[in-house]
Formats: structure tokens, C-alpha cells, sequence
């Protein structure tokens, strides 16, 4: 499904399409580029994207952004994913950088924003603790004034690809007398500084991708606070309005339907019984994933007559969570017995896998993609903010 | 319906608990997946000390005259722990084979190092291509002066690597998808020109592709009447699927009360967990599956010791109920317990993962189900 695009934003989608055919670095075309790539592997077409201007599409021009429509932000988001490349770091690109470009000072842009763009530092998300998931607002590191600095203590969890970051963006309670939203602060910290420690958390599938990073006695200086004290719950807010956007992930469920289809062809033949099954399932989530991405389209639409889209977000990542955690499911069935086995990590060649190759990350991919309907708010507190905010209950 | 255990019975279960609860808690396990062979010989010692794999055998055959039931008490417990050792596999599979299809020189040579605890096994049944069907069967047995000669894949075997013993379906005749023509060898895992490609599975096992190439074995390791294999492997995977149900049901129990537990004191947004109404829904569902699948998984177990297994549509019927229930529990329990259900070093993600791996073996819901739809049909 297409948008009715001009004949210039056609010609622009186009170009897209031929950019990535043309530099989308071989070395990153892996079996699973989320786990088997290196920190300098993964961020080889970041800096291809930098040196074309187009690595922060949401960015207004001004800070380095290439000046795009809505529409032609869609267009590019639909043609990098729908071509598998890996997104550059939501971390740096979609969520600190817009919170440092709004509500940051003149000084920490120039500082922080050209790093982002341009690949140098790597950033890291220092939301989640434990014992405070998806309720934000119960945060419970402190940092407390001392001169110039703030001395932090707290247990950031659940922090994805902290093991390579520079920085790390961090709510911290800086008034604990005060209600729990209006207490908290919207702090930068550098990785290396004393204090901070990085433990890794190995998930179900094997994989080394979240952490657990501990802040004892972190000084950080004054100059590192976004905005105002005790009003980074606007700021968090405001990041996680982008965080919710891309979760549809039509791209990605339409390029995982594809190889579900062939492998379904490969490995059930026309006589099983549960050829046909199997059919039937992936039509009906392709239906699925059709009915998502006309929503998304409408929306795009909506959004480029200026529009507020209001919470679609949360509509989109409780469908777009649901469609992939049932792609990888139907993908690891189709593997039969084969779905027993599973890439030891870290990987590597000389590890045995049984079956075909396009089976061996099906189990990986099956047991890593249970996050999807608990990260980024769980799935229930994205209906509890469409019941709320949509439906006025 | 509702089995009432005998004094044996019940003393044959506080004696797995015991034992479970004294050697085999979850930080054990952790260790013992964690070791280069992947399993535990001292446990599998202390197993067959307590009289655990020789529980079901019939008292002639050197067993202690449990049946069905016996089993499924045992493995209810071993669900609860995730215990890897390979009961299923040498008690459950190849001890089956053994008792019901191996002649008294088979028993007698096989089942008292079996019970004891000396020999494990590891049956290879399914091949590339053949999904779940025990009838599509390419490897080949060729009549060789006074014995057969073995030429083919087997793919998925579970325990391989841990094996003294393998039982391998071959050709004997007919082609590939046949009923008839399907024989069981007892084969040697070190034979020679035997060849094994081993990996761990998603729920910390090892398996093994197992390739034979001009493997000889002796008249004397034919199992069972040639050419009849596949009638023995379908009454096998009736009594495996009844062992692996007990084994879902003992998952979902834990699964269950730890996410019943967690649920009144994990707090979010002032209130704890279990006080969401949509959160508690969710949990009685998953009380109901649990319910549900205890209820059939007895049924299944009365059912196969009064009828014997083989041809049973009811086997089918709660591979895929109990299935479906565990896959459902397992999912919840991996939501509800947030972040935490997808950490390694959680118990949670690892009974997933145990359960995603019984789905799978000897065929998946969807399969049974429509096993089950067909049988109807035919009948």
C-alpha cells in the first residue's frame, strides 16, 4: 500500500530507495544485525547517513535536520525499513537529541547535538529501575545539590546497549518531599565518570542487549541539567511521544512475512495437512498488518493537514507488538523440530546449528521478541492511555 | 474424575518432592545446565537410588510395577523443577520401546543397567523434511550377513550426546511415508561410522543430528518385529505425550503461583499489581487453563492405562489442549512479570522456554489438533 504521493515526493522516494541499494554497508547484512554486529559495525551506516544529511529526519533544519515533510519523513522511515537496514540509535537520534534541541541552553546544543549527528557518542536510556517499570514516575534515584555538581545514587535497569554508551540520559528525583511527577529532573551523564557501573542482563534468547547500571555517588555537573529542576517529567514525556512513534514496524513485519511465507514453502509440503493451516495464519496476518498500515497512512495523512494524531502512538505499538510477536511465533513453528535449537551467544560460525539457514534464528527471534509487548509502556498501560485519553473513561 | 493416589503413589511423589527440594532448586539447575556435559550424573544416580527409572517397569521386567501413573507423578515434579536430565528420553521412550516391543533377552540385557542408572538413551525418530510424522522415514536398514546395515539422518535427537544407547527408526522396505516397512535398531552410540553434531536447545538440553553411514549392527539388535516400527512408535509417542503433559501441567503450577505471588507485592502506580481488575482476569484465565489442563491430563493417563497406548485420539486431543493452556500461562506469566520474565536469571523466561520446547516435541498444538479433527473423521 502506497501514499498518493506528487510527482517530486515520488521522485524523492526514489532516491531513497536507490541510496540504500547503493551503500547500506554489506558487513551489516547479518543473520540477526540487532545481537551480531560490533558497536563499530552497527554504527557503519550511521555515518553513511551523516555524511549524506540524512541521519536525523525528525530534526528541524536549524540543528542539522534535513528540512523534511511529514510525508517525506514517512517515505523515508517506510523505504529504510522496508530495505532491513538497521535504524540508527534511537537513543542519540530519536529521543535525547530532541529533548536537548527543545528544552536544552544554547551551550549544551553545541556541545551535545554535532556528536549525536555525527556518530561520536553513543547514548543510553536511564528510565526503567528496578521496581519502576512502566510507572515512570516512581523513580527513585536522587541527586542532590552540591555546589556546582549533583551527587547521584540510584539503579538504573533494563538499559539497552549501555555496554557501549558515552552518555546517559537520566530521570532522577531531585525534590522527594514533592508529588511524584513534580520531583523529578531531566539529568546528562557521562558514562565515564566514577560511580558509574555497567552489569550486563542476558536475556531468554541468549543475548547480551539490556544492563543494569548502577550510580554510586556520580558527580555530574550542574551544567548537565535539561531545562528546569523538578520538570523532567515534561521532558520524559515529550521523548517518550517519540519513542511510541515507529512501533508499527510495518517494514519489518512485511519483510518477516515475506521470509515466513518462504520458509513455510521450503519446509510444508502442499500435501501436509498444515500447509494449509499455515496458509490460513499468515493471510490472516497479513490482513493484520494491512489494516495497520492503512491506519498508519491515514494518520500520515492526517498529520501533514496538521492534525494532532492524539495517542495513535499507543495504537500502534499494542498492534505493531502483537503482529511481530505472532510473525516470530509462526516462524519458529514452521521450523518444526528444528525450533528446538538456538545460537549460542556470543555468536559464532563454528558453533553448530542444525537445519536450514534461514532457520537458525527463528528461536532467537521468538524468545527476544516477548519484550515487545512489555518495553516502551507495557501493552496494558497503552490501552489504559487510549481507555483514558481516547475513550474519555 | 479425580484420581485418588494410592499410599504408594503418594509416597512416591513426597519422595521426588523431597528429593526435588533438597538438590534440584532453580540455582542448582542453573549450574547444572551450565556444566560442559550439561547435566548431572550424580543426580541421575540419585534418581535411580530413589527408585525413580524403574518406577513404571512391570515387576518382571525388574521395575517396580507403576505403569502410566508412576510417571506421571514423576514428571508433574520434574515440570515444577525443570529438571533436564533425560528421564523422558531413557525411561520414558526407550525404556517404552524396550518393555513393549523387545524380546526377554532384550529386557534382560537392557532394563536392569536402564533402571539402574548406567545406561542412558536417546530414541531418533524424526527427519529432515518429516516434521512430525514417524511414518517418513529414509534412513535405511539393509540385511547384511546375520544382521542389517544402517545408511541415513536423524535430526533433533534429544540426549544423543548424553547417550550410551540410541534407538533409530530405519527402512527396512516400502518408501519413504509408508506404514509398513519401518523397523527399530538399538544402536550403539560410539559404533562405529556413527557421527554426531551436537547443540543445545532453547530449553538448555543438547541435541544431536545424528548421521549413519554403513553402521553394522548385530540381527540381535532388531527391536521389535521388523517392518512394524511404525505402529511402536506411535503407542510410544501416545505414552511420551501423557509424560510430557504431567510435565506442562507440573510448569503451570509453579508458573502460576509465582505469578500469583508476585502480582500481591510488585506495586506500580501506588497500587500493587494484583489489584488491577484487567490483571486479575488474566489471572483466573490462567487458573482455568491450569484447571483444565490437570483435569485432561488424567483423563489421558486413565484412558491410556485401561485402554494401552497406540492409535489414541485422546493423546492428540490434549497434546493440543495442554499445550495451547501452557503456551498461554507461560505467556502471561513472562507479561506479568514485566522486564523480569525476559531475564536469564529470573525462573520465569526458562519454564517459557522449557514449555515452548515440549510444544514442539512430538508435534505442536496445531498438528494434534487436526490429528485429532482427522481421527473423527475416519472413525
Amino acid at each position: 500500500m502506497e501514499l498518493a504521493l506528487s510527482p517530486e515526493d515520488a521522485a524523492f522516494r526514489d532516491d531513497v530507495r536507490a541510496f540504500i541499494a547503493e551503500n547500506y554497508p554489506p558487513e551489516m547484512r547479518v543473520p540477526n544485525p540487532e545481537t551480531d554486529l560490533t558497536k563499530e559495525q552497527m554504527l557503519l551506516w550511521h555515518r553513511v547517513l551523516y555524511q549524506k544529511g540524512w541521519i536525523a529526519p525528525l530534526w528541524p533544519k536549524e540543528h542539522g535536520g534535513p528540512g523534511w515533510s511529514i510525508t517525506r519523513r514517512f517515505i523515508f522511515e517506510q523505504e529504510t525499513s522496508r530495505a532491513g537496514t538497521l535504524p540508527p540509535l534511537a537513543f542519540s537520534v530519536t529521543m535525547v537529541g530532541p529533548v536537548i534541541y527543545t528544552f536544552g541552553n544554547a551551550e549544551q546544543k553545541q556541545k551535545f547535538l554535532p556528536r549525536i549527528l555525527s556518530g561520536e557518542d553513543w547514548w543510553c536510556q536511564g528510565y526503567s529501575e528496578p521496581g519502576s517499570g512502566s510507572d515512570l514516575a516512581s523513580v527513585r534515584t536522587k541527586a542532590v545539590r552540591d555546589g556546582d555538581y549533583y551527587i547521584v545514587n540510584g539503579h538504573k535497569t533494563w538499559t539497552t546497549l549501555a555496554q557501549h554508551a558515552d552518555w546517559i540520559f537520566c530521570l532522577v528525583r531531585t525534590d522527594a518531599s514533592a508529588k511524584p511527577q513534580s520531583g523529578i529532573s531531566f539529568l546528562l551523564i557521562d558514562m565515564k565518570s566514577p560511580g558509574v557501573t555497567v552489569r550486563p542482563i542476558i536475556t531468554i534468547d541468549g543475548s547480551h542487549e539490556v544492563n543494569d547500571v548502577f550510580l554510586e555517588d556520580v558527580r555530574v555537573p550542574v551544567a548537565n541539567l535539561i531545562g528546569e529542576e523538578n520538570k523532567g517529567w515534561t521532558y520524559a514525556k515529550f521523548l517518550l511521544g517519540n519513542e511510541r512513534t515507529s512501533m508499527a514496524g510495518i517494514g519489518r513485519s512485511t519483510r518477516y512475512l515475506a521470509r515466513l511465507k518462504q520458509i513455510v514453502k521450503a519446509e510444508i509440503p502442499e500435501g501436509d495437512p498444515s500447509h494449509i493451516e499455515f496458509i490460513r495464519d499468515i493471510a490472516r496476518i497479513e490482513l493484520d498488518v494491512l489494516a495497520l498500515e492503512a491506519t498508519e497512512l491515514r494518520v500520515v495523512a492526517q498529520m501533514a493537514r496538521g492534525i494532532d494524531p492524539g495517542p495513535a502512538a499507543s495504537l500502534f505499538k499494542i498492534r505493531g507488538t502483537e503482529i511481530f510477536q505472532n510473525i516470530t511465533e509462526l516462524t519458529h513453528r514452521a521450523m518444526g523440530n528444528y525450533g528446538l535449537a538456538i545460537r549460542e551467544h556470543p555468536v559464532s560460525a563454528n558453533r553448530f546449528m542444525p537445519g536450514p539457514d534461514y532457520g537458525h534464528t527463528a528461536s532467537e527471534k521468538y524468545l527476544n521478541s516477548r519484550k515487545l509487548s512489555i518495553y516502551g509502556g507495557s501493552n496494558e498501560i497503552q490501552r489504559n492511555i487510549i481507555a483514558k485519553a481516547v475513550l474519555g473513561l | 474424575m479425580d484420581i485418588q493416589f494410592t499410599e504408594e503413589q503418594e509416597l512416591l511423589r513426597s519422595s521426588v518432592q523431597r528429593l526435588l527440594r533438597d538438590q534440584y532448586d532453580f540455582d542448582a539447575r542453573r549450574k547444572i545446565v551450565a556444566t560442559e556435559e550439561g547435566f548431572s550424573r550424580k543426580h541421575w544416580t540419585s534418581f535411580a537410588e530413589l527408585g525413580l527409572l524403574a518406577a513404571p517397569f512391570s515387576e518382571d521386567a525388574g521395575g517396580l510395577g507403576g505403569g502410566l501413573l508412576s510417571t506421571m507423578i514423576v514428571m508433574q515434579e520434574f515440570g515444577r523443577h525443570l529438571v533436564v536430565e533425560p528421564f523422558m528420553e531413557t525411561v520414558v521412550l526407550a525404556g517404552g520401546l524396550i518393555e513393549n516391543e523387545g524380546s526377554p533377552a532384550q529386557k534382560g540385557a537392557f532394563i536392569p543397567d536402564l533402571v539402574s542408572g548406567k545406561s542412558i538413551w536417546a530414541l531418533g525418530w524424526s527427519e529432515k523434511g518429516a516434521r512430525y510424522d514417524v511414518a517418513d522415514v529414509t534412513t535405511s536398514a539393509r540385511r547384511e550377513g546375520g544382521g542389517y546395515v544402517l545408511n541415513g539422518e536423524k535430526t533433533a535427537v534429544i540426549g544423543a550426546p548424553w547417550a550410551e544407547f540410541l534407538i533409530v527408526s530405519a527402512r527396512t522396505s516400502g518408501s519413504r511415508n509408508d506404514r509398513e516397512g519401518v523397523s527399530l535398531f538399538v544402536v550403539d552410540r560410539h559404533a562405529a561410522n556413527l557421527h554426531l553434531q551436537s547443540y543445545k536447545t532453547i530449553d538448555g538440553r543438547r541435541a544431536a543430528e545424528v548421521s549413519l553411514r554403513d553402521v553394522h549392527v548385530g540381527a540381535d539388535r532388531l527391536l521389535g518385529r521388523e517392518g512394524e516400527g511404525v505402529a511402536a512408535l506411535e503407542a510410544c509417542r501416545d505414552g511420551a505425550i501423557a509424560a510430557l503433559c504431567a510435565e506442562a501441567v507440573g510448569a503451570m503450577a509453579e508458573l502460576n503461583a509465582a505469578t500469583l505471588e508476585y502480582s500481591k507485592t510488585r506495586k506500580q502506580f501506588g497500587a500493587t499489581l494484583g489489584s488491577f481488575q484487567v490483571l486479575q482476569h488474566r489471572m483466573v484465565d490462567m487458573f482455568i487453563a491450569h484447571q483444565e489442563a490437570i483435569s485432561l491430563m488424567q483423563h489421558l493417563n486413565l484412558s491410556l492405562a485401561a485402554n494401552g497406548p497406540g492409535g489414541s485420539r485422546l493423546a492428540s486431543g490434549a497434546k493440543s489442549k495442554i499445550g495451547y493452556a501452557a503456551r498461554f500461562v507461560a505467556d502471561q506469566a513472562v507479561q506479568l512479570h514485566g522486564g523480569m520474565g525476559m531475564s536469564d536469571e529470573l525462573n520465569i523466561g526458562h519454564y517459557f522456554k522449557r514449555i515452548s520446547a515440549i510444544n514442539i516435541q512430538f508435534g505442536d498444538p496445531a498438528f494434534h489438533v487436526l490429528r485429532y479433527a482427522q481421527m473423527d473423521a475416519a472413525a
